[in-house]
């Protein structure tokens, strides 16, 4: 068995399913605990749960006007980085493929062009998102060994898939190789991990809508 | 740090007790909170006492680190690598889950995840008192409110002696023990003491609207220093003496009065305390005046003077009653200027949650203020009005600290002042009751 044969076989076969059975387990050790029961009435004016949480949701994803000038880098960076992600991950045909292999769907692909430049504007932002936890005052208080390992699992599928794709330093087969077995070790790690909050932000924001919502607060 | 500390259990801290509170509120959303924390430090930027010291302890995503490692020590399998929770831990966090942090919630409106840490540190607070840990102050406010009913020692026979008072000294009929009433007045200790002239303007315009109240000897303290310090018991207690007070006379509707946490302990807090519905409506008294004014009730002069309003953090933002001042003020303060930012991101006084009655977090406090005093020149008003006691003396007393020009006032007050008599000009009262007048510097 080649590298690329262990890479693309048993080692993303159990990383996928490390990962879906790790976030079904995160999650439901999560829901299981005890919910509080609210006894307080919600003021007449309040919207609809739902509505509370979806307003929430949608709220959260730009900071309001007094917070704008102190966040607007950090805030305009991680979009760099979150929508660089999301373009490299499902608008590159070698993913639309592998994903169609496993979902039996599939969808139109960018050209290879763009995905190498969202590639590197996502490195630029994830090293910068980096320095900045690494200098930051506040950032640097209170980041922990799981944020910095987060930042490493993610970085790493990026630059390993934009070396493979341009053939840099070692065999195509080689570079792949490493490529998948990085893309297995994100997906080992993120479950377990800060990663998670791509699930958890609906928990979250969606939670803290219907807490402030039904007391007629918008926040 | 030490000598602060409570001395309930001879200086020991006990951390398994702190692990056990701990671990017993792990309900889902706190976990989910803990969990969901990115760690991207956003949240330093609206706290106040990280604006003002620029102190990185002060961020509030590490005031949750104790709990956090709480937690993970006994997650599997991280429990067999995580590290335990320390006394020392324990004691260095000690400061910064009571004497910064007022709960206002405004980290939350800049938290990307939306994670509400008010929540978070309010329990925390609960976990650092059984380990024998707190601010001795903020302890024995809690204590007293327990042994004396309230936090300042007003017990129900200083109430009535201090009520006889005020009725006689402003002319004002101040309802005591009726038997049976709509509404049940509540008050809070710190205008008992340090601004009784709130509740004489209270009690004219409930007399003037013609409002069948009463205030009761069985509970009456709105504060609830049980809640701010950590105590469920006595917060629980709080809320029972209120609710056996509006059983007996038949209320239906309990006003809260120029109190901000009082409200939030009473209004969203009350029912999950005691376990059941609150059987009374819970309104803070400007929620009460605007409805007087809805109904045609409230007849007001115009206010002339350039006059700006304090958002307290558990009105507005955590209350969801930022409308309802701006609803009272409105066609009547004539010359209203709205502060930047205001309503539900406003700044904090600095002194909610109990920081008020820390003394150790006064330097910190005055720093606060000068955010407020900030916003205040920005706008040229004259007066900062507000409607809540614990706001008003936490920024009365930095007033003093700074010799500050500007003056305070209470939105209740102000309002008495300017009702109109049948017609007549309401002309007896003494001018601006409702104000501290500027003091020469
Ligand atoms: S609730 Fe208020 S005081 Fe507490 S950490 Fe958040 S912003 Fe700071
Ligand atoms: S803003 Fe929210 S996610 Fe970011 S560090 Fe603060 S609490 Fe955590």
């Amino acid at each position: 068995m080649t590298l690329l044969d262990f890479a693309r076989g048993p080692a993303l076969e159990t990383a996928l399913a490390i990962f879906a059975f790790g976030v079904l387990w995160r999650l439901a050790a999560l829901l299981f605990l005890p919910w509080p029961r609210e006894r307080s009435v919600p003021r007449r004016s309040a919207p609809a749960i739902l509505v509370g949480a979806a307003q929430s949701f949608v709220r959260h994803f730009w900071p309001r006007q007094p917070y704008l000038a102190a966040t607007l880098f950090a805030t305009l960076n991680s979009y760099v980085f979150h929508v660089g992600l999301a373009v490299v991950v499902f608008g590159m045909e070698q993913h639309i493929l592998f994903l169609r292999s496993l979902f039996g769907v599939s969808w139109p692909n960018l050209p290879g062009a763009f995905i190498t430049l969202a590639a590197i504007l996502t490195l630029a932002s994830l090293g910068a998102a980096l320095v900045r936890r690494l200098t930051h005052p506040v950032l640097r208080l209170i980041s922990t060994f799981d944020d910095y390992l987060s930042w490493l699992m993610t970085f790493l599928p990026v630059l390993s898939g934009l070396v493979a794709v341009n053939h840099l330093w070692l065999s195509y087969e080689r570079l792949l190789a490493l490529h998948i077995l990085s893309v297995a070790a994100f997906l080992i790690w993120f479950p377990f991990g800060k990663l998670m909050h791509a699930f958890l932000v609906f928990l979250t924001r969606s939670e803290t809508g219907i807490f402030y919502s039904r007391r007629g607060s918008v926040i | 740090m030490n000598g602060t500390t409570n001395a309930a259990t001879g200086g020991t801290i006990d951390v398994k007790a702190a692990v056990r509170t701990f671990l017993a509120h792990t309900e889902e959303h706190l976990v989910s909170y803990l969990e969901g924390c990115v760690h991207c430090g956003a949240c330093a930027e609206a706290c106040h006492f990280h604006q003002v010291s620029g102190d990185p302890r002060h961020t509030p995503a590490y005031k949750l680190f104790p709990l956090a490692k709480a937690i993970r020590a006994q997650k599997f399998p991280l429990s067999l690598i995580a590290p335990r929770l320390t006394a020392e831990d324990l004691r260095e966090w000690e400061e910064l889950l009571f004497d910064t942090c007022t709960l206002c919630g405004r980290c939350t409106t800049i938290c990307p995840m939306g994670i509400d840490i008010a929540s978070i540190v309010g329990i925390a607070r609960q976990a650092f008192v059984k380990a024998g840990l707190g601010p001795a102050d903020l302890l024995a406010a809690a204590d007293n409110s327990r042994d004396l009913g309230s936090p300042l020692g007003v017990t129900a026979e200083k109430l009535r002696e201090r009520i006889e008072w005020l009725a006689d000294e402003y002319e004002v009929d101040i309802h005591l023990d009726k038997p049976q009433a709509d509404v049940l007045l509540t008050v809070s200790s710190i205008e008992m003491m340090k601004y009784p002239t709130s509740l004489v303007a209270i009690a004219r315009i409930l007399n003037y609207a013609g409002t069948d109240w009463t205030l009761s000897s069985k509970g009456y303290e709105a504060t609830n220093f049980g809640y701010l310090a950590g105590k469920t018991d006595v917060a629980r207690l709080m809320i029972a003496r209120i609710v056996a007070a509006a059983e007996a006379v038949g209320a239906k509707t309990v006003i809260i009065p120029e109190c901000g946490h009082a409200y939030g302990a009473l209004r969203w807090s009350g029912a999950n305390l005691i376990g059941r519905p609150l059987p009374f409506a819970v309104l803070h008294i400007s929620e009460y005046l605007a409805e007087l004014k809805r109904k045609g009730k409230l007849r007001l002069k115009p206010f002339d003077e350039p006059v700006t309003y304090h958002d307290p953090c558990q009105i507005s933002r955590r209350g969801g009653a930022s409308g309802e001042a701006r609803f009272l003020l409105e066609d009547f303060a004539k010359d209203f200027r709205e502060m930047t930012p205001s309503g539900d991101v406003n700044w904090c006084c600095g002194g909610g949650g109990g920081v008020q009655a820390i003394g150790r977090a006064a330097a910190l406090r005055h720093k606060v203020f000068k955010i407020k005093m900030d916003q205040v020149e920005k706008t040229g008003a004259k007066m900062m009005l507000s409607s809540c006691s614990n706001c008003r003396l936490t920024l009365d007393e930095s007033r003093l600290h700074w010799k500050w020009e500007g003056g305070l006032g209470s939105l209740v007050e102000v309002i008495a002042d300017h009702l109109i008599e049948d017609g007549a000009p309401a002309g007896r009262d003494a001018p601006a009751a409702g104000s501290t007048a500027p003091r020469a510097s």
